[in-house]
């Protein structure tokens, strides 16, 4: 095989805010280079997870290969790496990032510039990548295209005048973004004969390869049999195969020279041996020092996840190994409660990573799951000295130890329209944000800037800042350090008895409301049943808040006989298995779903 | 001495003159040639399942409808004699029929006595005339009492009165007045239902779909109904009467032993279109389309090709409906009688089902039953659910 020519590849990735166009985009520069025929292309070739598809978003990073045909009549070697748009997961967006020499940044004609944009755009700039801006979604009647270059020259500070005016729907205008990738984009740089040092930014598990490691070659050549090391974690092995990536399929190749984007297997077993950021090298010719790993992105948001059926506990721990594999910010760890039984505290990003693994695992691993309320990282200094990072609510000190605690706060950017300026200052207000400033982008549109407790916006922020912006709210975040705050624990008791899955961390100005919401809540998911039950919430032993879920008073068949026997004993039947998918606390039954009832209590 | 093969007949008209809004029982208004197209069906069905059930000794008959009463005395004869030559009935058997006020007279009563009917139940619902109305039933209370006295002269010496609690617009004290006038009459048995919303019903969309709509008298609150379910209780055991199943009470010896054997799991055989059966432990139903019917048994057509959703029961689902419908009667379920056929003691097989509900009151064991207790009773389908098998 001839040597690739490193001048002839581009290794760039796409960046763009939610919706704006960037896998539709992916789809059709996939599908114009000629990979693919058009036939052959489900939509959406790169989100190839079902649930990708089905929420039209990217949640995993992928990468594909291509080959690109210039118009100059010279053949360049396209390595795609696709990333997520959501402000969770801006860990993988940045570890995609550390791939690639460029970005295609992808703004949508209508929408104009938004908070993700600018949030990628700084990413991309952080890992000194090339960016080069396309406006998509030209054909919308709403198009403004004239006005959004100026956004993005004004907005983000980059020259936009010759962006591609594309429709990545209809395949308009793409061909003028596969030539800029040529013309704009640099070649990746590095020696194929210096020592070997490659990047690992994905993994995945496969039943017959092992664990399969993603990675971009930045000096040197890796080939089959060439014993690989682990810088991280010491592993050593000896390299199986390697390989490029087709549209979810793997081709091997005989090697990977510097500058080359592909995978490598080496039959390893071992999942912790392979950590996404760690740098790979030549045992017997190791580089001089590991390249620098990305931000390592620690959990925000921790919860607990329990099989509703408790025999399904080593079913749901071989589903978070596997999970984990290729998603290195989900942690675990297990954990035992008193209502829910044998599970596992995890730590996610963000609430929207929280519930795509909890979809994940109920799809993909056909597990019925209960989920306790999520909960951030407090830091909690005790009397004598100590800080513990409290991740369970329940595992709070007592009281009388507990000097004072501090939350995790969040530097908010929301974007949106002026006439919901008012309504978005009202709900950060609720939400204890501070006000740090405005910045009119437009005589119409607005960047707020507020400082906000993290454990604030975990639950339903982004739901009651769409509703109340009717959409045009757009939001991004950073963690900015811990604050000291006045905060309590809330317990739930349940026909008298303390519900440890429904504890929780709250501010104790927020408390009684939040105990009273939570008291009614409850009292609408709990059924009647055969005595009073009380729902009390309560921050020690002080009762905070009480509802009654009245007994039962009637549940009887008035008439049985010859004809209606089968159908009553059909309606008992229904009965009992209704019975059977809730969770015995005491005397009481709770429907699943009563621990979830919690994340949504907003009611504007 | 062997003991003979009981069986119990349940023969279905399913014609009445207007459908009520509550109804949901196979029936409706009919023209007097398909009644009577639907007799000679009827009486054709009849005299092939005698010959089925050769062995059998009828110990009781309920002819139930709709209204069978509609039907002309000559075609009630026609069906009861029908029955006379297909089946060995038993001297003393029990044999009912449903009467509505307003369909019969003083003729088509005497008729049924000479007959063989031994037992008439009336359908009253309500003494108060404007419930009446509500309900759609197509009678006053008057129409009602002339039938009861009528009755009475004709002989009839067993009477039921069927009483309905919790209808639209009622109330605690109107639902009393109902009762304490049937009391009068002293039938020596009645029936006092708590109204169901069945689906298909216009009630049914009046009150369980389209809630909160007003043009319809409004149900009473789930607390006035149970204070209704116990004031009949009260008053009708004051006046002598004992309360033998759910919804069900009867001066002594007078208890319908006809539906007994439904909770107790006899032998039956359904006749006429939808009417249900159990028979040999396997549960079926006839078709409930009536011309297909008529077709059928006119065209020669064998039994087999009247009956379907065949439901063939297994130990464990006979153990269920013993356990689900012993306990809707005071009397409860029998352990030596369970123990005897199934060959297990119910205190084993149910044993944590039995500990919690007696536990909350809820269930009692006494004198070899287990039967619910008063609280029981209007929280049973959550204890029944319990007796089913995972």
């Amino acid at each position: 095989m001839a040597s690739i020519d490193q001048s002839k590849i581009r290794n760039f990735c796409i960046i763009a805010h939610i919706d704006h166009g960037k896998s539709t985009l992916a789809d059709r520069i996939i599908e114009m280079t000629g990979l693919l025929t058009s036939r052959e292309m489900k939509a959406q070739v790169l989100d190839n997870m079902e649930l990708e598809q089905e929420r039209g978003i990217t949640i995993k990073s992928q990468a594909v290969r291509i080959i690109y045909t210039a118009k100059n009549g010279e053949e360049y070697i396209f390595n795609l790496i696709d990333t997520p748009g959501h402000v969770d997961f801006n860990y993988e967006v940045s570890r995609s990032l550390a791939a690639c020499d460029g970005a295609i940044l992808v703004v949508d004609a209508a929408q104009g510039v938004e908070a993700q944009t600018l949030a990628n755009v700084y990413l991309a700039l952080d890992h000194d990548l090339d960016v080069i801006p396309v406006i998509n979604k030209i054909d919308l009647p709403s198009a403004r295209p004239e006005e959004v270059i100026e956004e993005i020259e004004d907005v983000i500070g980059i020259e936009a005048q010759d962006a591609p005016q594309i429709s990545a729907k209809t395949g308009l205008n793409v061909d003028q973004v596969l030539e800029q990738i040529v013309e704009k984009l640099p070649a990746p740089k590095g020696d194929p004969s210096a020592p070997l040092q490659a990047l690992i930014f994905d993994s995945v598990y496969d039943s017959y390869k092992g664990v399969i490691v993603f990675c971009r070659i930045k000096e040197g050549t890796v080939r089959k049999g060439t014993k690989i090391r682990m810088m991280a974690t010491g592993a050593v092995e000896e390299v199986v195969e390697v390989g490029y990536f087709g549209a979810g399929q793997f081709f091997p190749c005989d090697e990977l020279p510097a500058g080359m984007v592909g995978y490598i297997t080496a039959s390893l077993k071992n999942v912790k041996d392979t950590r996404v950021g760690d740098t790979i090298t030549d045992d017997d010719r190791p580089c001089a020092a590991p390249l620098p790993g990305y931000k390592k992105v620690n959990p925000m948001v921790y919860c607990g996840m329990y099989p509703a059926d408790g025999a399904k506990y080593q079913d749901l721990r071989d589903a978070l190994e596997k999970l984990q594999l290729n998603d290195a910010a989900l942690q675990f760890e297990p954990e035992t409660s008193i209502a829910l039984g044998f599970g596992f505290r995890c730590g996610f990003l963000g609430l929207l990573h929280l519930e795509i693994i909890q979809e994940r695992l109920e799809r993909e691993y056909n597990l019925d799951l209960v989920t306790t309320a999520p909960s951030v990282i407090y830091k909690v200094h005790k009397t004598n000295g100590e800080v513990i990072d409290l991740t369970n609510p329940t595992n709070l000190p007592d009281p009388a130890e507990i000097e004072y605690m501090e939350e995790p706060m969040v530097k908010a950017e929301i974007m949106v329209t002026s006439e919901y300026i008012g309504a978005i200052m009202d709900l950060c207000q609720e939400r204890r944000g501070i006000y740090e400033g405005m910045e009119y982008m437009e005589a119409t549109r607005a960047v707020l800037k507020y400082r906000l407790p993290l454990n604030e916006i975990i639950y339903d922020f982004f739901d009651a800042l769409k509703s109340r912006s009717r959409g045009y709210a757009s939001f991004d975040y950073e963690i900015c350090g811990y604050e000291h705050s006045e905060l309590v624990k809330l317990d739930i008791l349940i026909n008298k008895e303390e519900v440890d899955a429904l504890s929780f961390i709250v501010f104790a100005g927020s408390a009684y409301e939040r105990g009273r919401k939570m008291c009614e809540k409850l009292k609408e998911e709990i059924p009647r049943q055969l005595f009073e039950i009380p729902i009390q919430a309560a921050i020690g032993s002080k009762i905070i808040a009480r509802e009654t879920v009245k007994a039962m008073r009637k549940d009887v068949l008035a008439k049985c006989y010859g004809g209606d026997i089968t159908r009553k004993k059909k309606l008992l039947e229904k009965q009992k298995e209704g019975k059977k998918r809730m969770r015995q606390v005491g005397n009481v039954e709770i429907p699943q779903k009563a621990f979830m009832s919690v994340l949504k209590l907003d009611d504007k | 001495m062997k003991t003979e093969r009981e069986l119990e007949l349940y023969i279905h008209i399913p014609f009445c003159i207007r459908k009520c809004a509550y109804c949901d029982f196979l029936s409706a208004p009919s023209t007097e040639t398909v009644r009577k197209a639907y007799v000679d069906a009827l009486c054709r069905e009849i005299r092939l399942s005698g010959e089925e059930q050769k062995d059998a000794l009828v110990t009781s008959v309920f002819i139930g409808g709709g209204t069978p009463s509609v039907l002309t005395a000559r075609q009630t004869e026609q069906i009861l004699e029908a029955l006379g030559d297909a089946f060995r009935i038993r001297s003393d058997a029990e044999i009912s029929m449903e009467v509505n006020p307003g369909t019969t007279d003083r003729d088509r009563l005497s008729s049924y006595k000479k007959n063989g009917i031994n037992r008439l139940s009336i359908g009253l619902q309500s003494a108060n005339d404007n419930e009446l109305q509500v309900l759609g039933r197509i009678h006053d209370y008057a129409a009602f009492q002339r039938t009861f006295q009528e009755a009475r002269q004709a002989g009839f010496t067993n009477l039921n009165v069927d009483l309905m609690a919790a209808i639209p617009g009622q109330t605690l004290r109107s639902y009393e007045e109902s009762l304490k006038k049937v009391l009068s009459l002293q039938p020596e048995h009645i029936s006092a239902y708590s109204l169901i919303l069945e689906e298909g019903t216009p009630f049914y969309e009046w009150y369980q779909e389209g809630k909160g709509q007003t043009d319809h008298p409004a149900l009473p609150e789930e607390e006035e109904e149970r204070r209704m379910y116990e004031r009949t209780h009260e008053l009708l055991t004051a006046e002598g009467y004992h309360r033998y199943e759910i919804s069900n009470y009867a001066k002594p010896d007078r208890e319908c032993r006809h539906n007994i054997g439904y909770w107790k799991r006899k032998e039956y055989l359904g006749l006429g279109i939808g009417a249900a059966s159990l028979i040999r432990e396997t549960r079926f139903t006839n078709i409930r389309n009536l011309t297909e019917y008529i077709a059928c048994i006119r065209g020669g057509g064998q039994l087999e090709q009247i009956r379907e959703n065949y439901e063939r029961l297994g130990k464990q689902d006979q153990i269920e409906e013993t356990m689900i419908l012993g306990l809707r009667m005071e009397q409860g379920v029998s352990l030596a009688e369970f123990e005897q056929r199934y060959g297990v003691s119910m205190m084993e097989l149910y044993r944590k089902v039995i500990e919690k509900y007696t536990g909350y009151g809820l269930l009692n064991c006494q004198d070899g039953y287990l039967h619910l207790t008063e609280r029981g009773i209007s929280v049973s389908n959550v204890i029944l659910a319990d007796f089913l098998f995972d």
